[in-house]
């Protein structure tokens, strides 16, 4: 079952910008889903439009079959959104905001305040339930945020920049409690700038640069694209220049230290033979950048303005 | 949503406004408490003992029902602006949008949380003029009737103000330059027969004038104008306006790119 589709979705804000072009897209109900994207690429936008914050120009968008035009309603039931700024009253207690959230959705007091109490303990905020919230630290108000996305039990859960400014203990715990909720059937779309956290988390992904969607295939079939990889080699014995090696492009980084881009179709094992005949050893090996990074920059710097007009 | 949810719902932004309003109660319910008591001390009993009678009452008679009005009107209003556009300024009025309620609902508990407020304090001030003058309702249903139209009306008007507002000050100088020269100048202090023909007419312009007299005149009996004209006019004027939020939520004007 398709847990969201978008349909030939286009923006055009009042000042005139095009954050939307005519995009579709399908998420599939369990998928982990990652919508990535450069700044003010649309994926806000896009995001937005589905949590019905933003008016869409055109296109129509369903959720679990319900449309979100005619079945405002339904549709929202199905939906948790997580938003990228903090958007709750920095003066209420913790607790009431999950709560009163609750009561939006129509869920009696009672019941509103279990679901709250099972996702603040889930979440490691169940001791600051009767803190203003301006008093939590950044991370706690994000989580906060994802127990109020989660207390009417959507279906579909959208994160917009989750784990931004989180620290990397609190984005690992974060990043375990998302997978837990997938592993228990909630479908989940999340943008992000960290590319590792789309790598090891989401099956499915998106990406998408200046309102189009210029990639949408399984993380698999992403990573198989990439027909370059850059390694960064750090030497025994620093160099004077970066040796020519047959069919690598190799840049000097410093004197103990070269990058070497490896198309897809050579062997590592190659650089290592070449560079041993140089008299060169190389003492530890790593990637340049993760692959979905390198990836996402030559897909996003193939969709630049001055490029594409070239 | 079933009825129930949306019953629910509702309850939750009441719940919410008059948490919020006894919350800061040193803002919301004291100050009009203190300024009514003070036009009860400086108008009814220093003043108003030169006044003499207006309208065949005691001048604090007479001005007790405008000013428990005002209260009522200042603060239904001062309600809905300020927590609608906080809310609107937090961003949190983003957890009700993503929510299933209808702008209906959304709009009913907002309007009915500036009507508890505008009641509390009309309540207070009530209790604050027994201390000063009698008061004996001529007419209590019509009375109650009005001060909930008005209440509700103006609860409406801070919506309003508070969908279009960018800006705190967009919030005070509706208060300020509007709503509080209607209010002082809609037959509080005086009867509009004591006014000279041209200020008399010019007077009928203004709404709150015929508010103020339809409670005056469910408290003593006595009013300038004709009560049912006026409450005829409340009730149409009230839902025009409750269809222009309605309409303005809708849209998501002020609040949705």
């Amino acid at each position: 079952m398709t847990a969201l589709s978008i349909r030939h979705l286009s923006k055009t804000y009042a000042s005139g910008v095009q954050a939307l072009r005519d995009i579709s897209l399908d998420v599939e109900k369990g998928e982990f889903f990652a919508l990535l994207g450069p700044n003010g690429a649309g994926k806000s936008t896009t995001i937005g439009i589905v949590s019905s914050l933003v008016n869409a120009t055109q296109g129509e968008v369903t959720v679990f079959g319900h449309s979100l035009e005619r079945e405002r309603g339904l549709a929202k039931k199905l939906i948790g959104v997580v938003p990228q700024e903090f958007n709750f009253n920095q003066f209420e207690k913790v607790g009431d905001i999950v709560v009163t959230q609750a009561g939006f959705y129509g869920i009696p007091r009672a019941r509103a305040l279990q679901q709250a109490e099972k996702y603040l303990r889930k979440l490691g905020l169940w001791e600051k339930r009767n803190s203003q919230a301006r008093q939590l630290s950044g991370g706690m108000k994000r989580r906060l945020m994802i127990a109020r996305a989660l207390v009417h039990e959507p279906e579909l859960l959208i994160l917009d920049e989750p784990t931004a400014g989180v620290d990397i203990e609190l984005r690992r715990s974060m990043w375990d409690f998302l997978t837990e909720l997938n592993g228990q059937g909630k479908t989940i779309i999340l943008t992000t700038h960290y590319l590792e956290e789309a790598e090891s988390l989401c099956r499915r992904i998106a990406i998408i640069d200046h309102g189009t969607i210029v990639e949408n295939t399984d993380m698999k079939s992403l990573l198989e694209k990439l027909q370059v990889e850059t390694f960064i080699l750090d030497l025994a014995q620093p160099v004077s220049a970066a040796p020519v090696l047959n069919g690598f492009e190799v840049r000097l980084r410093d004197p103990r230290t070269l990058e070497v881009a490896v198309p897809k179709s050579e062997a590592l094992n190659s650089v290592f033979q070449q560079l041993a005949a140089h008299d060169i050893s190389v003492m530890s090996m790593r990637n340049k950048a993760n692959r979905l990074e390198e990836l996402f920059l030559r897909l996003v710097e193939r969709n630049l303005p001055g490029e594409a007009s070239a | 949503m079933s009825l129930q949810e949306q019953w629910v719902a509702f309850l939750t932004i009441l719940t919410k406004e008059i948490r919020r309003f006894l919350r800061i109660w040193p803002q919301t319910l004291l100050p009009p408490a203190i300024t009514m008591a003070l036009y009860f001390v400086i108008f009814g009993n220093l003043i108003g003992s030169r006044v003499g009678e207006v309208g065949g009452f005691d001048y604090m008679q007479y001005i007790v029902p405008g000013l428990i009005m005002m209260s009522v009107i200042q603060n239904s209003y001062g309600n809905v602006v300020s927590s609608f556009f906080g809310t609107k300024f937090q961003h949190s009025i983003e957890e009700m949008l993503v929510s299933p309620m209808s702008s209906l609902v959304i709009l009913s508990g907002f309007v009915a949380g500036g009507v508890a407020r505008g009641l509390a304090v009309g309540a207070i001030v009530t209790c604050l003029a027994l201390f000063f003058t009698d008061l004996r309702p001529e007419h209590l249903w019509l009375t109650l009737l009005v001060v909930l139209l008005t209440s509700v009306l103006f609860s409406l008007a801070g919506f309003i103000n508070a969908i279009f507002a960018n800006s705190f000050d967009d919030i005070s100088i509706i208060p300020t330059f509007v709503l509080t020269p209607l209010t002082y100048l809609g037959g509080v202090f005086y009867s509009l027969d004591q006014l000279s023909e041209f200020w008399r007419g010019v007077s009928l312009l203004n709404p709150v004038v015929y508010m103020v007299n339809t409670f005056r005149y469910g408290i003593l009996g006595v009013s300038d104008v004709n009560v049912w004209i006026s409450l005829g006019a409340i009730v149409t004027i009230t839902a025009g306006m409750f269809c222009f939020c309605l309409w303005l939520l809708q849209r998501g004007v002020g609040i949705r790119h």
